[in-house]
């Protein structure tokens, strides 16, 4: 007798006598299969799931209709173009369309309202508000940033504070959302032009620190003292003119005020010597074509509520 | 089950199987493919399509190259929000000259179908160098270093036989222009250079990136300044049933 828990050839159970159903009984009611027969394998032919038949008959009746309904099926110079009419292109046009119809009032309103009355007249003046946002965040968000705070000292001015480069009353703002800022585009457009004092020849370098010195010291920054009590000459000769005596700017020639903390290319006295030297030009794109009337009007609206206008 | 016999011949002969499921999908490939090429539905002429310029092309190269398309759609669709921020929505014809169309699939960032325009060349340098300088939620790779990477006559050349190729597949190009070519390119960088818009309507031709040497930002931003700028819609009317 082997003993049953010993590994050897006699114990081994081949795969044949293993205690699985035998496969050659076969159901009581066996689907019959589709006669094919690889290596004794083979294929039951059962039927589809109901369910899955009858869906499929449905999305078959159902494309008949959406053929009809619906363009479909080319001919010789075009597809048929469905009993509905449907049409992408017009679609998008009704919807801009029903948009406009309801937005118009408001637009007119907008258009005939004198500027500074527009925030006198709450309705108007909270649609104004939204539709200006809307457009500002698709217009001028990519420099003047998402809120509004621009980019500091790179050259894109913060509409947040009351320090205004071209002047912050409404009429203000709207004459620089329409025609920019030295925007070759449009004869309207505003230019200043500061020379190159550096570049050009006008100031030798130690001139130009000596007025580097004195403009930090008009806005209280750090700064050496002998060489601004010099500076102030050079200063006087050449920069009070546009920028004032005491660096109070002028909006407008556009001069930017030098006597506060707010530097749009940066308040270091290396950004300030390089705005001397070269001096410096931003350039802001017109909205008089791209933008309606209104839409102009909405903008300056927002941008004045922001925080600084005037 | 005499049809059903037939079909148990095709389905036992691998070779036939092939065939007649090549014969049917040359017939349904026929019926969805061609009339695209012959429809007036699906072939819009617009006025003012045209060819690339050199530096354009260029441009485009790079484009390509760097994968712009992967994070940037140039297709705006015809639906409301979409052409209220980005422009009127893109029509067929405005991608005729793009082999291949630069549709993308995906908006990581904005549309860029109408982005001619609408930013100053300053604004292009600064962001492609430091994208966060400008957009500080930006997500955008720094692509600074098209600055230091100068194009040379060679470059030229290759345009010029890309131009040539374009020829073949069925862009407008004249003997003259792809003779002119490489002086084209280089021309588009300098303002008072012979205007390149003589043989390339709207297109721009300045100094893009503020440095002396021509280098792929010059060509990046040419190609981008023209985008979505060349159909005039003053004087398009869409019909309404395409």
């Amino acid at each position: 007798m082997v003993d049953p828990q010993d590994k050897t050839p006699e114990n081994k159970v081949s795969p044949a006598s293993r205690q699985y159903p035998d496969p050659a009984v076969k159901l009581k009611q066996d689907p019959p299969t589709t006669g094919h027969s690889w290596d004794g394998i083979e294929e039951y032919d059962n039927p589809m799931p109901r369910w899955w038949v009858w869906i499929f008959i449905l999305t078959v009746i159902w494309s008949v209709g959406y053929w009809i309904a619906m363009p479909a099926w080319p001919g010789i110079q075009q597809a048929t173009s469905g009993v509905l009419g449907y049409s992408s292109r017009a679609n998008v046009a009704a919807e801009i369309a029903e948009f406009e119809a309801r937005n118009e009032q408001f637009f007119v309103q907008l258009v005939e309202t004198d500027l500074d009355a527009i925030r006198d007249n709450d309705e108007l003046h909270r649609f104004a508000i939204n539709a200006g946002g809307s457009v500002f965040r698709a217009q001028c968000s990519q420099c003047h940033g998402q809120g509004g705070a621009g980019v500091q000292a790179s050259g894109f001015p913060n509409l947040l504070d009351d320090d205004w480069l071209w002047g912050g009353t409404m009429d203000d703002i709207l004459t620089t959302i329409t025609w920019g800022i030295r925007n070759e585009d449009f004869a309207d457009t505003r230019y200043s032009a500061m020379p190159a004092f550096g570049a050009d020849g006008l100031l030798s370098n130690e001139e130009i620190d000596q007025v580097v010195a004195f403009v930090l010291s008009l806005s209280g920054s750090d700064h050496d003292a002998t060489l601004a009590s010099v500076g102030g000459e050079v200063y006087e000769m050449n920069c009070a003119s546009c920028h004032g005596d005491g660096g109070e700017g002028d909006h407008f020639i556009g001069a930017p005020a030098l006597n506060n903390q707010i530097w749009l290319y940066g308040g270091s006295p290396e950004a300030i010597r390089e705005s001397v030297y070269y001096s410096r030009f931003g350039v802001m794109p017109g909205f008089e074509n791209r933008l309606r009337e209104a839409e102009i009007r909405a903008v300056a609206a927002y941008v004045h509520q922001l925080g600084g206008g005037q | 089950m005499g049809i059903l016999d037939h079909h148990k011949k095709i389905e036992t002969h691998a070779t036939l199987l092939l065939v007649l499921s090549f014969l049917v999908v040359t017939i349904g490939g026929i019926v969805q493919i061609v009339p695209l090429f012959y429809l007036d539905n699906t072939i819009e002429k617009v006025e003012g399509m045209r060819p690339y310029s050199p530096l354009e092309i260029k441009g485009r190269e790079i484009y390509l190259r760097e994968g712009c398309y992967t994070c940037h759609s140039q297709m705006i669709r015809p639906m409301r929000d979409e052409v209220e921020r980005y422009g009127h929505y893109s029509l067929a014809a405005e991608s005729m000259y793009d082999h291949p169309f630069q549709w993308g699939s995906k908006r990581t960032g904005p549309d860029l179908a109408r982005l001619g325009g609408r930013y100053s060349d300053d604004w292009h340098v600064q962001h492609m160098i430091d994208p966060r300088a400008v957009v500080p939620e930006s997500i955008m790779p720094s692509y600074g270093y098209m600055m230091n990477r100068v194009l040379t006559r060679e470059h030229a050349e290759h345009v010029q036989g890309i131009m040539r190729v374009y020829r073949m597949l069925g862009h407008p190009y004249t003997d003259e222009m792809i003779e002119r070519a490489v002086d084209d390119f280089f021309a588009q960088v300098d303002e008072f250079g012979d205007p390149v818009a003589d043989r390339y309507p709207g297109a721009q031709q300045r100094n893009f990136d503020g440095q002396d040497a021509v280098t792929e930002m010059d060509a990046i931003i040419a190609y981008m300044q023209m985008l979505g700028t060349l159909v005039d819609f003053e004087t398009f009317v869409p019909v309404a049933n395409r």
